[in-house]
């Protein structure tokens, strides 16, 4: 008999998040249906290991029943031999036997338990990957637009979190809850069967015991989430100060942090100790609850068992049962939990799915292909906002081979041209013409395939310097390579690293600024698409290494029409045609001399950047 | 682990050792209470027995059990105060420690790495010991006294309690071996994944441009399946772990009932109905053995992790700040805003070159230093030893007169306005930004910081935001834009007063016109104030009284930007890169 204690098995708990986060999902049904959906195919999987879970259960219950019938063929002995003084021997073959259909029971139902819980592993890992992989392919899917009111901490906590979240709490919710309804209803059944004496005293004192425990945990709730909040705090105030360190310290700011850091230090202790205090009772309350129930099985059928109503059999049959009974109630609870723990996490991972993705462009079949490189801006009107129109009625034509500049003060919306010439937003009204074709009658990508672009934050990723120079473009040779690096100037650099080419960049890899945008140059000139796009491509590399930067975008440029945003003024003065932009607009155009003969804003803007303060 | 123990009070090991009686009384009373339930057994096989006798035994064991619950709410309101107290004082200790460090320690240990080490390393180390005081100590004191109790009633049962706990040892070892190494190198193929979705998230538009979309997607797709491979394996091996104990723990009741029939049948009259009630108590006493053992190999697993935590919250700990405070808090009488390097170089600790080398050179109060050269000349290094984020090696810097390492910190950082290349903002309001920290003379006023922002060129952030000097600024100053951030933090040092500015390359981000509107406010507005700048741009400095040319750490050019035009090779270069022929020919005035 096990009876004394309702431990559980304890799970092997990997994860020790802090006690009590409890997070709400704002449609938990829907957000439900939109998960079985999800898992459509998995569902035949998901329901065999759920018949297998039930089945299993099943088999556990019976289990008591065999005990207590094995006690009293035990107890038969001591009956006789308190009644009569006589020794007789105990029917060993029929202990034996019902010991074997134990073993063959409870061996059957550890295999079955394991059998659901590699279904369920397995189902719910697979789901986890496919949406891994969803999230990931949709990140490609959606405009621009979007990634401007998102942070990308958000996205990210999505793929791992909310999904690994889920991954978990499916597996458990699920299973437990079924698993936890048989046990329950099962071992109520079986307890009744038995005896309904005794099958009323511990459900009444189990009972008593739960109602008591969810007063407490109702109250505890409020502890719970101030320590969130507290702990969010700290968390919030500590990151703060340590990556403003320098800051603090040198405006002597130190002691006030200080006194705030105290403040919600104190505060968390006081939330801390508490939550933690109320959540270890949990363990002692279940085990209460537990053992009231054994105590009072113990005395009814004590007593019941000297009116001779029932065997001894039965009380050793309840103890067990008294466990089973109240061990699914409280996994119950953490079902319940989990169930709207993966209602929340799903729900942010369906919001995800749910945003309105860039039109399907499979349909337009006309193509650009070896084209000269003309552009013509025709009526164009733009705003990120709808409302907002930022560009306004702006027209232009650009010869092929040209290149335009954009200047402008931080801010001014430069790179708003080149998101639209790039289609990466889509315009208003107008049209933007690439060799006398709309650029809306093509393919995004067809549009994009004609621009080699480099951008001012050097965009490398972790792999060797090739395979960032080329990048996913096909048929590229190593001679290739080289020639290019060559032509832009990092040939020689390249070749003083320990595995030349092959180099694996990565954190350890210092590449000085100037360096990386050279890796970025040669890349878009491998590339060799007919134009090229330069946004603030020297601003983040000082001024001596901009030079050789400034020879190499010069080379990368020969011959494309391309468009350069910049705002030291004096390397765009030989563009022909500067258009000049402030607060999103496009204000005056023009040649660096048209400019400043006009002196408007141009010609304040580029005289300010010498003058002398007075 | 161990190591962490030493910072409790003695008021908390007190309430340990309190807690520690409170444990035993516990365990006390939950293996005194089969006892009843052994005397109930024994009085329903006699015959005759009284009703009362049986009511009375059941009555002491609700008060067994009563007494245990009442044990264990004390225990666990003292384990929560004393992780709490613990956790609260870790937090402390390590929030000063890392006050007091410079730079050099800063970045020894990176700012990431010191926020995690304050924060989740410590919710680690407190979860386990509120945790491990209930458990780590009443599991082992259980286990033993439950098996003394049940050693010597019948040796059949023990041994088969014992197979019971070997099998679930061997369970674990296998799981902490094969399964344990697996969830370690889980965490770096999440990392991994989440580098390749951040590498797609970050250059969005690169991707785009170059139509990469496969590429990327084919390079998470490598990263996810390894990680999706990694879990099913641990997720599956999980799910060995509850069948096995489950099976172990139905298991033990079976043997002992079965093992029992043999017991009575071979024993004589007299030892029948003893042997009988010994069976019943057995199967609870040796189910308590197996929980506790079931506990303490839960704290084994959670160990590994803690120890970890513990192990970085000590280093920090263990490491003591290089820099020390000194105890001067005035210069030399009569002399304001002069900044004097001596000889000066520096070295970072394990380098093998320095970054700067022979630095001399003074400036005077209301004069403007500029340094300039390409990076890694050590430009932000040398600025970076006069408020003292790192100390010079050799020679010495005098401020007012005085070596910096002579000051208290007070004294010295209310002479310096400083504003990194990269700003910073708190959380608070445009008010609380700009009239931030203390500069020994009393609070800021609201003209202060209205005159601050104005000269910072600021004042179209405050009335373009909805409640002006005191509208929210969030963590980070995430809403409001890196010109508007540049700004503010320009304003919090005008705002100080201070006799010194220093300015590490704080101009970069700002337009132009910004810049020369902000240095014509600084210079009209706050005058008598020395400013020290390092700077990007040829047309930021051009009219400052000094410039030092750097160049791997030496000087290679010192005077005024037409006389450098002539003298130094190294400035002429860069003012090439930026000016026209003619702009230089003109001495680099234009209009």
């Amino acid at each position: 008999m096990s009876g004394n204690r309702t431990e559980r098995a304890p799970k092997m708990r990997m994860r020790g998040g802090p006690i009590g986060t409890e997070e709400k999902a704002k449609d938990f049904k829907g957000t439900w249906v939109k998960l079985i959906k999800y898992c459509k195919k998995y569902i035949p999987g998901i329901i065999v290991s759920l018949v297998i879970a039930t089945i299993g259960t099943v088999f556990t219950i019976i289990g008591p029943d065999q005990i207590g019938k094995m006690t009293n063929e035990i107890q038969k002995v001591i009956g006789v031999l308190m009644a009569t003084g006589q020794t007789v021997d105990v029917d060993l073959s029929a202990v034996t036997k019902i010991a074997m259909f134990l073993v063959v029971i409870y061996s059957l139902s550890a295999i079955l338990n394991f059998l659901q819980g590699y279904i369920m592993a397995t189902i719910t890992q697979t789901i986890g990957r496919n949406m891994r992989t969803d999230i990931s392919t949709k990140i490609n899917k959606l405009p621009l637009k979007y990634f401007d009111k998102v942070s990308f901490g958000d996205i990210l906590s999505r793929v791992t979190n909310d999904v690994d979240a889920i991954g978990q709490t499916l597996n458990q919710s699920i299973s437990s809850l079924v698993t936890s309804v048989t046990m329950f209803l099962g071992s109520a059944f079986m307890m009744f069967v038995n005896n309904w004496h005794m099958a009323l005293t511990a459900i009444g004192a189990s009972l008593i015991g739960f109602v008591l425990l969810s007063l407490i945990m109702a109250k505890s709730q409020k502890y719970f989430k101030r320590q969130q909040k507290d702990l969010g705090e700290v968390n919030g105030h500590v990151e703060e100060v340590y990556s403003g360190h320098n800051v603090v310290k040198v405006y002597n700011g130190g002691k006030e942090a200080g006194r705030i850091f105290d403040d919600v230090n104190n505060r968390l202790y006081d939330s801390g100790w508490k939550s933690q205090f109320i959540s270890g009772l949990m363990m002692p309350l279940m085990m209460f609850v537990g053992n009231l129930g054994y105590v009072a099985v113990c005395v009814v059928g004590a007593v019941l068992a000297m009116n001779g109503t029932i065997q001894f059999g039965v009380i050793a049959a309840f103890m067990i049962y008294i466990r089973l009974f109240t061990q699914p109630l409280s996994q119950l609870a953490q079902a319940f939990q989990n169930l709207q723990r993966t209602a929340a996490a799903g729900e942010r991972v369906f919001e995800f799915y749910d945003e309105p993705e860039m039109d399907d462009e499979s349909g337009k079949t006309e193509k650009l292909t070896d084209i000269k490189g003309e552009i013509e801006f025709r009526n164009v009107r733009f705003g990120y906002d709808p409302d907002k129109t930022i560009i306004h009625d702006f027209s232009s034509k650009i010869e092929a081979g040209k290149k335009i500049a954009i200047v402008g003060p931080t801010g001014a919306g430069k790179t708003t041209i080149v998101n639209l010439l790039m289609r990466f937003y889509e315009l208003n009204s107008g049209d933007i013409l690439i060799d006398g074709v709309p650029s809306t009658a093509v393919s995004r990508d067809n549009v994009q395939e004609q621009f080699g672009m480099v951008l001012q934050d050097t965009w490398l990723f972790e792999g060797t310097i090739k395979e960032n120079i080329i990048y996913c473009k096909d048929g590229i040779t190593d001679e290739q390579v080289a020639e290019t690096c060559k032509a832009v100037g990092i040939d020689h650099f390249i070749s003083t690293l320990p595995q030349g080419y092959d180099t694996v960049l990565d954190d350890k890899t210092s590449l000085s600024q100037g360096q990386k945008q050279l890796v970025t140059i040669a890349r878009a000139m491998i590339q060799n698409a007919p134009m090229t796009i330069l946004d603030e491509a020297t601003s983040s590399v000082d001024t001596r290494t901009e030079h050789l930067v400034q020879k190499a975008m010069s080379n990368l440029t020969k011959g494309r029409t391309s468009f350069v945003i910049a705002h030291r003024l004096s390397t765009i003065k030989n563009a022909d045609l500067i258009l000049v932009m402030n607060k999103g607009d496009i204000i005056e155009s023009g040649t660096h001399t048209e400019l400043l003969e006009k002196g408007g804003f141009y010609a304040d803007l580029y005289n300010s950047q010498f003058e002398q303060v007075s | 682990m161990i190591k962490i123990l030493k910072y409790l009070k003695p008021k908390e090991w007190l309430m340990a050792v309190i807690s520690l009686g409170f444990i035993v009384a516990q365990v006390w009373l939950d293996l005194k209470s089969p006892e009843y339930m052994a005397e109930i057994t024994t009085l329903v096989q006699t015959p005759g027995s009284a009703m009362g006798d049986i009511w009375v035994a059941g009555g002491m064991m609700l008060l067994c059990t009563l007494g245990s619950l009442l044990a264990a709410v004390i225990v666990g309101y003292y384990a929560a105060v004393i992780g709490s107290a613990l956790s609260r004082r870790l937090r402390r200790l390590l929030y000063n420690r890392v006050d007091s460090f410079s730079m050099e320690e800063i970045n020894r240990f990176t700012t990431d790495s010191l926020i995690t080490r304050s924060t989740n390393d410590i919710t680690q180390v407190q979860m386990i010991i509120a945790m491990g005081l209930q458990l780590v100590i009443k599991a082992p004191i259980t286990a033993t006294w439950a098996i003394t109790k049940i050693a010597g009633k019948g040796l059949e049962w023990t041994m088969a309690t014992g197979a019971a706990v070997l099998i679930m040892l061997i369970t674990f070892v296998l799981i902490m071996y094969f399964v344990m190494p697996k969830f370690r190198k889980m965490q770096s193929l999440i990392d991994n994944m989440n580098r390749v979705t951040r590498e797609n998230l970050t250059g969005l538009r690169v991707v785009r441009a170059y139509n990469a979309e496969d590429y990327q997607e084919a390079k998470f797709d490598r990263a996810n399946d390894e990680l999706t491979g990694t879990q099913l394996y641990t997720s599956r091996a999980m799910a060995i772990v509850m069948p096995i104990m489950t099976i172990i723990m139905s298991g033990i009741s079976l043997s002992v009932f079965w093992i029992g029939a043999y017991l009575i049948n071979a024993a004589g009259a007299a030892d029948r109905l003893p042997i009988f009630s010994n069976m019943m108590v057995f199967s609870i006493y040796a189910m308590q053995v197996i929980m506790s053992f079931m506990m303490l190999m839960m704290i084994f697993a959670m160990l590994p992790r803690a120890t970890v935590s513990a192990k970085r919250i000590c280093e920090v700990l263990e490491t003591e700040a290089t820099i020390h405070d000194g105890t001067r808090t005035e210069g030399l009488p009569g002399v304001f805003g002069e900044v004097t390097f001596k000889n000066v170089g520096f070295k970072y600790p394990d380098a093998a070159k320095p970054v700067l080398k022979d630095i001399n050179f003074t400036v005077r109060q209301g004069e403007t230093i500029a340094f300039i050269g390409s990076t890694g000349s050590g430009k932000s290094t040398l600025i970076n030893l006069v408020p003292r984020f790192f100390d010079a090696t050799e020679g010495e810097i005098l401020v007012d007169g005085v070596n910096v390492k002579e000051y208290k910190f007070d004294a010295l950082f209310n002479k310096i306005g400083y504003v990194p290349q990269k700003a910073v903002i708190f959380k608070g309001t445009v008010f609380s930004n700009v009239a931030y920290g203390d500069n020994g003379k009393g609070e800021f006023t609201e003209t202060d910081v209205k005159t601050a922002v104005s000269i910072a060129q600021g004042i179209d952030i405050v009335e373009s935001m909805e409640n002006g000097y005191n509208a929210d600024v969030a963590q980070g100053g995430t809403n409001i834009s890196g010109g508007q951030k540049q700004r503010l933090a320009i304003a919090r040092a005008v705002c100080r007063k201070p006799e010194i500015y220093i300015f590490d390359d704080s101009f970069s981000a700002l337009d132009y016109r910004t810049d020369r509107l902000l240095r014509t406010m600084l210079k009209e507005e706050t005058k008598g104030i020395t400013s020290m700048i390092v700077a990007q741009r040829i047309g930021t400095i051009i009219d400052a009284d000094q410039i030092i040319v750097l160049d791997e750490g030496k000087i290679v050019g010192c005077g005024k930007h037409k006389d450098l035009l002539k003298s130094c090779e190294v400035y002429k270069e860069i003012a090439i890169s930026q000016l026209s022929e003619e702009e230089l020919s003109e001495g680099g005035v234009a209009s």
